[in-house]
């Protein structure tokens, strides 16, 4: 076992007692992406000068005995849609070729306060618009318990490279479930926290009322310590929540005393591999055992959920993504380009991949005069459903226990010509989206070589109880195995 | 035939902010290019807008003082085009729920009387950036500039009711677009500087026959940028679309564009070719939800308004309707008034000197009132000066300019340099007898009856003396000095 196989918690427990140093955290880390990302393709862009540099300075606080925050001196990847100063992000696009952000995202920034080592960019599908990290610029991702299946997506890049051990922590975003779906596909733990916790600042906008960053792990502790640093009140997002934020570290506790469990009826019918239903019924089993009552919730409008998400995240998105049209950075059409409105064809039909060409032409429609009644309207009405349904449920129970996806990862290529197959991969996880909810995605055991993840939804700003069950899970798992 | 007129304004003023709608960038003119900028309003990915506050200020200040209702709710929503001064490729707009709704401002109807035009809404929203072309547009350039110092700064749009009280005619639209300008620079929320971009109008018009219940087609023309232009593009289309009419035609509904070399309108795009906006809230901004303390604290402390101020003029300070409008023109000006009537003992006489002479001073000499230095004080003193005959008129001109210059008191002035007015019946008669010399033909004039040609012989004194012969006085002499001749 090398560095960069162990924990979070465990490296920052021996960089502080100084039996190792932050510089040979890096090092390790560098030379698992040396020997495995040619083949995974997780990272768009190595900052490895970056990370040294950073390293050298935390190894200099530590030396000088100087105080430290949990996450000094641990290496972290980013989606490549989160900006960082001086760092290329693509957004997994051509459109952006050449963009160097000049300004950090509030999340990147909390980072680098707290001394964490920022190890590189990681791909993704193109502005966050898919489930498979195929549509990328840059390549597909590979899944790490078999390369030639996909690690799920869109945040595949940062799930790949956790799972790896190219890094110890990722950050990504989850508009539909991509954070947890890639965190599902990949064996390792996920968690998009309440819609406002982690602020937007410098998230490159796909669905802005959806968008929220989350973070990656091995396990339920290391996700905590990253998500103690990124979730933050920012006054540059209007939408950020001005609320105290328990620190989900010290309140980390495996407790199942008390705790209700809702199992949504509508989330264990139709669709979904028996192979997974039978994992996480045995998950839901292993809780109920060892302490938390299991009820039964009903969510009746979750059948409308996938068609809400795409017209509002459509909607949404064909607006956020007018501003790259070759004016002031990113990619520009050069040849034949006669007229300004040339220029705009020519860059965007050239700079942006297929999906997203497909979803701001989805979402152009949805809003045009004579539809927007019939499609973006109807799409909130439903919403504003979909987030009822969710509360009455949570007027029952603490937390509701779901599937992560319907299937089991797929092959590359499989479904990617098949838009409609792709987006009912997201068919458990967008609902949250829609309503705001924090939900973490964990593993619950393997099928053949592939994990099987679930997901425990949470009241909006309660992460600490869907974190502590996920922790109490995580124990008894692993006793069990 | 003969037509009834039907005129709407869509106006934007630019709000004087220290800082930009979303951003922290200082509100500028004429920096250098591309200095006051950031990545929100240059559209980078990932930047996120947050409210300016006294925007919103300065939006429910013009509201209240248009007696708009403010809505407690309103909505932020995004307006999707294309343009290369648009760094986002939308702006942000209100498009549902804006901040104020359902006012009206008064002016002066055509008919004499004070009239209401309906004020439908005004919203706050972000200016775009500034292109320069290489040659005359950006189709026919080689090469375009952007400068996005003016990108995100807050506006205010103000868009006249067509269901109530619409605008009749030409000049009420001249008076409408002055009153607009006067109630914003008077509740100090923009100096509306045509000529900085700061006061920019579309307008529309449409014709009907007089007395029938429908009106045709509007005609919108874009982007107007002087008061005189409106009036010569709207001239221009009552003669146009009574032109069609009268042959039984029919207005097409589109935007137009006036050529002001031409003086005439031309067709810029039809109803048809009307891009889609795809107006829908913007998901950055949450729903704007305002106190009723901060609405009441903004009636509170709005600045008076022009018609409150003439009517303090009229009413209390019993100067005419006329004069006190010449004075509330400007709200330094009649702040002036206001601040030396309590030291005057002719407020009427105050009025004209102010508009006759003091106006007259700055415009003849490009200043402001605010730039020169003037006790209001002083002025009213020597206006009382002038009204107890102690300094004569045209004294008071010379007074007058030698405050403004040196800042000293009338009193100091006159002192000083000797300007009392001449009194004295033996010293007037000496000029009395100067001029009776000097122009025996006119006072044979005035002996036959010509009477009015008494006033060469007073001019006469009055140069000689240098102004300061008492007028009343040395007309007594004159006639007296007639009889006796």
């Amino acid at each position: 076992m090398e560095l960069c196989d162990h924990s979070a918690a465990e490296l920052g427990r021996k960089l502080r007692g100084k039996e190792i140093s932050a510089k040979e955290i890096a090092g390790s880390v560098l030379k698992r992406i040396e020997e495995k990302d040619k083949q995974y393709n997780a990272f768009i862009t190595v900052t490895d000068e970056l990370a040294l540099k950073q390293a050298e300075e935390v190894d200099k606080k530590i030396s000088n005995n100087e105080n430290l925050s949990p996450l000094a001196g641990i290496p972290v990847a980013i989606k490549d849609n989160i900006c960082t100063e001086g760092i290329a992000t693509t957004c997994g696009s051509k459109i952006l070729e050449g963009y160097i952000p000049p300004y950090n995202s509030t999340a990147v920034q909390n980072l680098i306060n707290d001394g964490a080592l920022v190890i590189g960019k990681t791909n993704l599908d193109q502005f966050g618009m898919g489930s498979s990290t195929e549509n990328s610029h840059f390549g597909p991702t590979k899944n790490p318990h078999n390369p030639e299946y996909v690690p799920g997506g869109s945040s595949g890049g940062s799930a790949t490279a956790v799972s790896l051990g190219e890094t110890i922590l990722a950050i990504g975003t989850d508009t539909g479930g991509s954070v947890r779906m890639p965190a599902a596909f990949c064996g390792i733990v996920g968690m998009k926290p309440t819609y406002g916790r982690i602020s937007r600042y410098g998230v490159v906008a796909y669905a802005s009322s959806l968008d929220q960053i989350g973070g990656f792990g091995r396990n339920v502790e290391d996700t905590v310590l990253l998500l103690d640093s990124i979730c933050s009140y920012d006054k540059n997002d209007s939408t950020s929540a001005n609320l105290p934020k328990p620190d989900f570290h010290s309140s980390l506790k495996p407790d199942l005393k008390n705790i209700k469990i809702g199992l949504p009826k509508e989330y264990f019918v139709e669709g979904i591999d028996t192979r997974i239903k039978e994992k996480i019924l045995a998950a839901v089993k292993l809780l109920e055992e060892n302490g938390a009552e299991v009820h039964e919730v009903f969510l009746p409008h979750t059948k409308y959920a996938i068609s809400t998400y795409y017209l509002i995240a459509t909607a949404e998105a064909s607006s956020n993504l007018a501003r790259f049209d070759g004016v002031r950075f990113g990619y520009r059409a050069k040849e034949d380009v006669t007229d300004l409105t040339t220029m705009y064809e020519k860059t965007r039909s050239e700079g942006f991949g297929k999906e997203v060409i497909r979803r701001i032409m989805l979402g152009s429609y949805v809003l045009s005069a004579g539809y927007y009644d019939a499609y973006y309207l109807k799409a909130q009405k439903v919403r504003a459903l979909i987030q009822h349904d969710l509360e009455s449920a949570f007027e029952k129970v603490d937390c509701i226990i779901a599937p992560v996806t319907p299937t089991l990862p797929f092959k590359i290529g499989e479904k990617n010509e098949d838009p409609l197959q792709m987006y009912l991969e997201d068919i458990f996880t967008v609902s949250l989206n829609l309503a705001g909810l924090p939900g973490i995605s964990l593993n619950c055991g393997y099928v053949n070589e592939f994990p099987v993840g679930f997901q425990i939804i949470g009241k909006a700003f309660d992460e600490t109880t869907i974190l502590n069950t996920a922790f109490a899970y995580e124990q008894l798992h692993s006793n069990n195995k | 035939m003969d037509y009834d007129v039907i005129i709407g304004f869509e106006i934007h003023a630019e709000l004087k902010t220290a800082t930009k709608l979303f951003c922290d960038c200082e509100v500028t003119y004429g920096a250098p290019q591309n200095t006051h900028i950031c990545p929100l309003c240059t559209g980078q990915p990932g930047s996120l807008p947050v409210l300016n506050k006294k925007a919103v200020e300065f939006c429910v200040r013009a509201g209240l003082a248009m007696n708009c209702s403010i809505n407690k709710y309103s909505l932020f929503a995004r307006k999707n085009y294309f343009y290369p001064d648009l760094p986002k490729g939308y702006q942000i707009s209100q498009y549902e729920l804006p901040l104020c709704e359902n006012g009206y401002i008064i002016i002066n109807g055509d008919d004499g009387e004070a009239y209401p035009v309906g004020i439908k809404r005004i919203h706050l929203e972000e200016d775009a950036g500034k292109l320069v072309h290489s040659s005359q547009s950006i189709s026919s350039s080689e090469y375009s500039l952007a400068d996005y110092n003016r990108s995100g700064i807050p506006l205010i749009e103000i868009v006249t009711d067509h269901t109530t009280n619409p605008i009749r005619s030409v000049k009420e639209a001249r008076n409408y677009l002055e009153k607009i300008r006067q109630i914003l620079r008077y509740i100090e929320v923009s100096d509306c500087a045509i000529e900085k971009g700061q006061f920019r109008c579309d307008v529309n018009i449409s014709l009907k026959k007089k007395g029938s219940p429908s009106y045709g087609n509007r005609a919108e023309i874009k982007n107007m940028t002087s008061f005189k232009f409106v009036s010569e593009a709207l001239e221009y289309e009552i003669k146009r679309q009574s032109k069609l009419l009268n042959e039984g035609k029919k207005i097409a509904q589109e935007t137009r564009l006036y050529n002001e070399e031409k003086k005439i309108t031309l067709p810029m795009r039809s109803k048809e070719d009307a891009p889609d906006y795809r107006y829908f809230p913007d998901p950055d901004l949450i729903e704007l939800e305002l106190e009723k303390e901060f609405i009441d604290g903004i009636r509170k402390t709005n600045p008076v308004l022009p018609d409150e101020l003439l009517n303090l003029i009229t009413e209390k300070y019993k100067v005419s309707q006329e004069d006190a409008y010449l004075l509330t023109r400007n709200k330094a000006v009649a702040n002036f008034f206001t601040e030396c009537a309590p030291h005057s003992d002719d407020n009427k006489k105050l009025a004209r000197w102010i508009i006759n002479n003091l106006l007259k001073h700055l415009d003849e000499n490009s200043l402001t009132i605010e730039s020169i230095n003037i006790e209001p004080k002083d002025f009213a003193s020597l206006i009382n000066l002038i009204v107890k005959g102690e300094v004569t008129d045209r004294v008071g001109k010379t007074v007058l300019e030698e405050i403004i210059a040196s800042g000293k008191s009338p009193e100091v002035i006159i002192d000083a340099k000797g300007l009392k007015p001449i009194e004295d019946t033996k010293e007037l008669n000496k000029f009395v007898d100067d001029a009776f010399s000097a122009h025996p033909e006119v006072v044979e004039q005035i002996q036959s009856g010509e009477t009015k040609a008494i006033n060469v012989l007073i001019g006469q004194v009055m140069r000689s003396s240098k102004g300061k012969a008492n007028a009343n006085k040395l007309r007594e002499l004159i006639l007296e000095r007639i009889k006796k001749e």
